[in-house]
């Protein structure tokens, strides 16, 4: 290999993990403004996401959903989409799941969390379409419809859950609990964190992926409508119906977030269970410039950044939840603001 | 000087050890709080001033946590739990599932939860009667109001709500059987506890409609309803901590919910070392709840409603008027 096509090669690495470090250096510039010491926080942000197999575990609680609209952002951008509904898609699976579970309680078990499962797919599935037909056919923006779909999504989850399925035995915004046959299996290894199969899942998702986009004729087809509409147009492709194919399998794979929360996790679809998990996932996908390996990385270092954040509150004087939040964003700002710059010199 | 330095440092160690000692010794409490935070200007506010002032007065190891989403309740309590912590405190019903089964998990740990029942040996629930202290502003609008229409404005649509509503009407009826309550919730999503403009939206119509004092229970959305009262001159009254001062002269009185005396005694009871487990409820008679008069309102609440009002609450206290409450509903009919 000669030094040029190593250089092609390993140039985004390089400069992802540059852009992370930028964004870790200014959150952290940040908390020494506020008066600790950044290396300090640092190293609590290291052991409070890796210290302990139950703190592995909650990193890992928090990547799974973050995988999954990782991957579903990054499918949309190699077909040349910008997919911001993950947020309304992996909502409205969540609440398929939840709904699954109470109205078909008797199912038995291994066909439960899988008709459950089934539900949530179709159902972000189906909110990905909309907004790829309207994109193929109509020329809406999926920019714009997708946007509008996650105001559509809750407030359509917020009167099925409340009106429709509502827990008489909670003050809480959320259905009532599914059947115990929908539970899926808990990973004891790490002790009280609720991780699940949800993340056998997900990482299978993520192998899937790479083995559509690299192996497949779909997955040419897709990354060709990405690159060049009308070149695919003219390679005998219909890039409308690639566009919503794209769509759909970006709404399936948010709306699977719902197997880990629903089935793995609350027992129950919860409104607003979601720390923005949907727009962390363009951050994830950016992150990992459409590589399957790069998203679940990114994937990890954003789930360990969620819960690493989490406890600075805990562990310092001067890092609130407010503060912590604001070195999440910084390191989102970063990575996104180099992300977004690829992608928007490939399309123009 | 060098000699100076030498003193300075083993008089610092020593302040070190002295201050180690006393942290030792002291009662280690733990708050975690909704996601409104502390800068509610209301619910959680009021908790997190209550544990400062038992910080204060007991000289208590507090640490406090804001909770990030519904998921982080329970590692946030276990985590209180694992390091230790001797009282650990739920803000909010939210966290009633977190706390039932991390206090299952620490059963030499005590822990106390607000405006929610978990059952638990070493478990303390902080139950408020919002009802009765509703049926006193209630009573207040009514003996105000000149048009004999006052109005009910909720946050989300919940039994706790409810149960403000309940109690309001009853005690507007009480001293006015002719009066008019119209009643309107924001919404049925915790979006509704921040949504000034929908409140504002919902007062601007009840005033319209003739209303002259308008209750909202609502959290920060009853910044909303402020507003409408000040453009259009007329009543206000505000919930949980006293609001009298943010539009003086337009607030006629705040419906107290006095989250912040909970959570002080609980933390002294727990200082003393004779937490009781169980409900501890929170109502007039207690000071739990209760309407709220100062140089703010003063003008606007007149001697005479004042005077009206204390024979009610006097009465409700000798428990010879009984408050409709909305969680007894069912056991009624």
């Amino acid at each position: 290999m000669s030094w040029g096509r190593a250089m092609d090669r390993w140039m985004p690495v390089l400069r992802a993990l540059l852009s992370v470090i930028a964004g870790f250096a200014a959150g952290l510039a940040v908390t020494w403004v506020a008066g600790e010491s950044p290396w300090n926080v640092f190293m609590i942000l290291i052991r409070s996401a890796f210290g302990s197999w139950y703190d592995l575990g909650m990193t890992l609680f928090y990547t799974t959903p973050l995988l999954l609209t990782g991957l579903s952002v990054a499918i949309c951008f190699q077909a040349g989409l910008f997919n911001i509904g993950a947020e309304g898609q992996l909502t409205l699976g969540a609440l398929a799941a939840a709904v699954t579970g109470v109205v078909l309680a008797g199912l038995p078990w291994p066909l439960a969390p899988v008709a459950a499962a089934a539900a949530a797919f179709g159902t972000g599935a189906f909110w990905g379409w909309i907004a790829g037909w309207l994109r193929a056919r109509r020329g809406s923006h999926e920019v714009i419809t997708t946007i509008m779909l996650n105001f559509v999504a809750a407030g359509l989850s917020s009167y099925v859950a409340l009106y429709l399925f509502p827990n008489p035995d909670s003050q809480n915004p959320e259905t009532r609990p599914v059947a115990k046959s929908f539970l899926i299996q808990h990973l004891s290894v790490f002790g009280d964190a609720p991780v699940s199969t949800a993340l056998i899942l997900a990482v299978a998702m993520c192998v899937a992926y790479g083995f559509l986009m690299r192996r497949t004729v779909l997955g040419f087809e897709l990354r060709s409508v990405g690159q060049s509409e009308r070149a695919a147009r003219v390679a005998g492709i219909d890039p409308g119906k690639i566009q919503i194919l794209a769509m759909v399998l970006a709404g399936g794979l948010a709306g699977l977030v719902g197997v880990g929360e629903v089935l793995g996790n609350a027992e129950k679809f919860k409104l607003g269970f979601s720390p923005q998990y949907g727009f962390v996932g363009i951050a994830v996908a950016l992150l990992g410039r459409g590589n399957p390996v790069g998203v679940a990385a990114a994937a990890l270092l954003f789930g360990a950044l969620h819960k690493g954040t989490g406890d600075l509150d805990f562990e310092t004087e001067n890092v609130t939840r407010d503060l912590s939040m604001i070195l999440q964003a910084l390191v989102i700002l970063s990575v996104s603001a180099d992300g977004l710059w690829d992608w928007v010199k490939r399309r123009v | 000087m060098r000699n100076l330095t030498g003193k300075f440092v083993v008089l610092s160690l020593f302040a070190a050890l002295l201050g180690s000692a006393s942290a030792q010794a002291a009662l280690k409490v733990g708050l975690v709080l909704d996601r409104g935070g502390k800068d509610d200007k209301s619910f959680n506010e009021a908790a997190y001033k209550g544990s400062l002032r038992a910080q204060k007065e007991m000289g208590l190891e507090l640490k406090v946590v804001e909770a990030t989403d519904t998921n982080a309740f329970e590692p946030l309590l276990r985590t209180f739990a694992q390091r230790g912590y001797d009282l650990i405190i739920g803000v909010g019903f939210a966290q009633a599932e977190a706390v039932k089964k991390v206090s299952a998990q620490f059963p030499d740990r005590k822990f106390a939860i607000v405006d929610s029942e978990v059952p638990g040996a070493n478990v303390r629930s902080m139950m408020f009667e919002e009802h009765e202290g509703s049926y006193l502003v209630g009573a207040i609008a009514a003996l105000t109001s000149k048009t004999a229409k006052v109005g009910f404005i909720g946050g989300m649509d919940i039994p706790l709500i409810r149960r403000f509503q309940m109690g309001y009407e009853a005690g507007a009826r009480k001293v006015n059987p002719k009066v008019e309550v119209e009643s309107n919730y924001i919404g049925v999503t915790a979006s509704a506890w921040n949504n000034p403009p929908k409140a504002k939206e919902l007062a601007v119509s009840q005033y319209n409609k003739g209303a002259d004092v308008v209750f909202a229970a609502a959290g920060a959305s009853n910044l909303g309803l402020f507003d409408a009262a000040e453009e259009r001159k007329k009543l206000a009254i505000g919930v949980d901590s006293n609001q009298n001062w943010i539009k003086p002269g337009f607030v006629l009185t705040s419906m107290l919910k006095r989250v912040d005396v909970a959570v002080f005694e609980t933390i002294r009871e727990a200082s003393g070392g004779k937490l009781e487990a169980g409900t501890r409820r929170y109502g007039l008679a207690n000071e739990g709840v209760d309407y709220a008069l100062d140089s703010f309102n003063q003008k606007v609440l007149t001697e005479d409603v004042l005077k009206k009002v204390n024979v009610l609450k006097a009465e409700i206290i000798a428990g010879k008027i009984t408050v409709p409450d909305y969680y007894k509903r069912n056991a009624k009919n």
